[in-house]
């Protein structure tokens, strides 16, 4: 039987990832999609680059920013002892950079397709514009807010490349799942192989599939 | 108390050109803002909100400085005591009517006599509506949640922003007694805006009207403001005509006929049940709807042949029309008939005549009824 391990700190990064995405990925939609600022199309360009560049120029970069050469690494080092590469907390903020768009994305459309209306509408019920996020934005951006959380869950599982230049392989620590699926292939461990991908690939297409059932049963209603 | 105001002040550039408004506006009854579409009127309307950030503006309600470019003062939109109803109802989908009248409920200011829940219902007969959602309603249903709605948030002012143009003639007939109630019955000032002469003339008890370009052509109460050059600039002649107190002397259920008293003399029109005897009420008609004969006319059908004194005789250039102004008591009736006939009937300044109006030409939908 294969360790298991490795999936469960698969679905901690993942979990992790898309917990702090949520709260980072969401005013930074909200700010994109509301915005009449001219830097709004760098801020894009800058969000969407995950999507193009392959995840080791991400990884390599990451490896480098993180470094305890690096300012951040340093400070990181200093303040806590332990280093940003080859760390789970490393590990969190490359793939939040990678899974950015993914978060992002939806959530930005689904903001923008809702438009200032309703808000407006808010304001003149003496709703502040926090309240009026939280109680007319957010319910009505639902759909987006479900798809950006299964896409970025999702894609953090998915990667490899960025995992394995800033992370390495360390059991326990920074030894997820495509990483150990990779290592028992390259020492023809096949079976330990089959049981770890086989059970990704359910997984992943249970969650799915809940989802998509979910978002059909109880649609969210907007507009 | 003295009467509240609310001074608004405006420069801005809209849709191609810069709105020019510096207005006193009256706290009192219905203040239509009225104009063609594309003159900024929903824009001004918006800036009294809080809702259009730029230009040069400046809103002072009653002393308050709600907004001032020049003194670097703006009141979020959400702390101005403005209740607004937008052309689109904008109810939150996600929420349930009941959840709707909640929303602003919860987020009310205290305030002393505050507008309740119940209250709210019953004027706006929402009852059998509280469990349903926004998306299931018809558009006159909507409007009834969306003016419920903003009711609860103990606004000062309300603001209507062409409430009913989104809705067919049905709907707008179910709605328009809510909006023509509602503000005397919660004892709230209104603005309201529109490009309907036809709701302007039934809800509005002050007009300022607005050119294309979105300056202030002209203001004044109704029904003087109707009797302008300005006004039949922007209404054309066609819809040229005049508004007349009257008052109901009684009802005849045989032939299902109104009469009403008109400076002495007696106006028929069909039958309109909801008025009771010694109900004063406001008529339009229209100039071409009126005839002018030099003699009473007999073995004609139309009940209604005022006498009065012609004042005015107005031919319109390079046109077959001409307008004759007939005084009746203190008030006076227009009749818009061919130059033809003037000339012909021999129709002079000072000489008495007969104004024929046809009973169906009263237009009820522009009738108002209580006005003191």
């Amino acid at each position: 039987m294969a360790d298991l391990s490795p999936l469960w700190l698969t679905m901690q990064l993942a979990g992790t990832t898309t917990f702090f995405l949520l709260l980072l990925g969401t005013p930074l939609a909200w700010w994109l999609a509301t915005t009449k600022s001219r830097v709004r199309p760098v801020v894009e360009a800058l969000t969407a680059l995950p999507i193009v560049l392959p995840p080791t120029v991400i990884g390599f970069y990451f490896l480098i920013l993180l470094s305890p050469t690096s300012p951040i690494g340093r400070f990181w080092v200093e303040t806590t002892g332990e280093t940003l590469t080859f760390s789970f907390t490393g590990l969190v903020i490359a793939s939040m950079f990678y899974s950015l768009p993914f978060m992002v994305q939806p959530l930005q459309s689904a903001f923008q397709a809702i438009g200032r209306a309703p808000l407006e509408a808010a304001a003149t019920l003496r709703a502040s514009p926090l309240d009026a996020f939280f109680t007319v934005a957010a319910p009505l951006a639902g759909r987006g807010f479900l798809t950006a959380t299964v896409l970025s869950f999702a894609h953090t599982i998915g990667e490899f490349g960025v995992v394995l230049m800033v992370g390495g392989n360390i059991p326990g620590k920074t030894k997820v799942i495509s990483i150990a699926i990779y290592e028992h292939v390259e020492t023809l461990r096949y079976t330990e192989a089959h049981q770890l991908a086989g059970g990704l690939l359910a997984f992943s297409f249970i969650v799915l599939l809940a989802v998509y059932a979910l978002n059909r049963r109880i649609p969210v209603h907007v507009g | 108390m003295s009467a509240k105001s609310l001074k608004l002040s405006a420069n801005i550039s809209f849709d191609g050109h810069d709105i020019e408004f510096d207005e006193v506006i009256s706290l009192s009854g219905i203040t239509a803002l009225f104009g063609p579409s594309g003159s900024g009127k929903s824009t001004l309307l918006r800036v009294i909100a809080g809702l259009e950030k730029g230009g040069d503006v400046e809103v002072t309600y009653n002393g308050d400085v709600w907004a001032s470019t020049v003194k670097g003062i703006f009141l979020p939109p959400h702390k101005r005591p403005v209740g607004m109803v937008f052309q689109d109802d904008r109810l939150f989908p996600h929420l349930t009517v009941a959840g709707n009248l909640t929303y602003a409920n919860k987020r009310s200011p205290a305030v002393d006599n505050p507008i309740t829940l119940d209250q709210v219902i019953s004027a706006l007969d929402l009852s059998a509506l509280l469990d349903k959602r926004p998306l299931t309603l018809s558009g006159g249903e909507k409007q009834r949640v969306a003016l419920g709605r903003t009711l609860l948030t103990q606004p000062k002012l309300l603001l209507l922003d062409e409430p009913m143009s989104a809705l067919d003639i049905r709907r707008k007939a179910e709605l328009l007694p809510f909006l023509e109630k509602v503000p005397s019955q919660f004892d709230l000032p209104a603005i309201f805006v529109s490009h309907a002469i036809d709701e302007v003339a039934r809800l509005a008890d002050e007009v300022i009207l607005l050119s294309p370009i979105g300056h202030v052509s002209t203001r004044g109460p109704i029904p003087e403001i109707f009797d302008t050059e300005e006004m039949h600039d922007f209404t054309g002649r066609f819809e040229a005509g005049t508004f007349l107190e009257v008052m109901v002397t009684g009802q005849n259920h045989e032939f299902q006929i109104t009469s009403l008293d008109f400076e002495g003399e007696t106006l028929r029109m069909p039958m309109v049940t909801s008025l009771d005897i010694g109900d004063r009420i406001r008529l339009r008609i229209r100039a071409r709807d009126v005839a002018i004969g030099t003699r009473y006319p007999e073995g004609i059908s139309i009940r209604n042949a005022i006498a009065g004194t012609i004042s005015e005789i107005k031919p319109e250039p390079k046109a077959a029309f001409a307008e004759v102004i007939l005084k009746v008591g203190n008030q006076s009736l227009r009749a818009r008939i061919t130059r033809q006939a003037v000339s012909e009937l021999g129709l002079k300044t000072g000489q008495p005549a007969f104004a024929l109006i046809k009973s169906v030409s009263f237009d009820r939908r522009v009738m108002i009824s209580a006005l003191d």
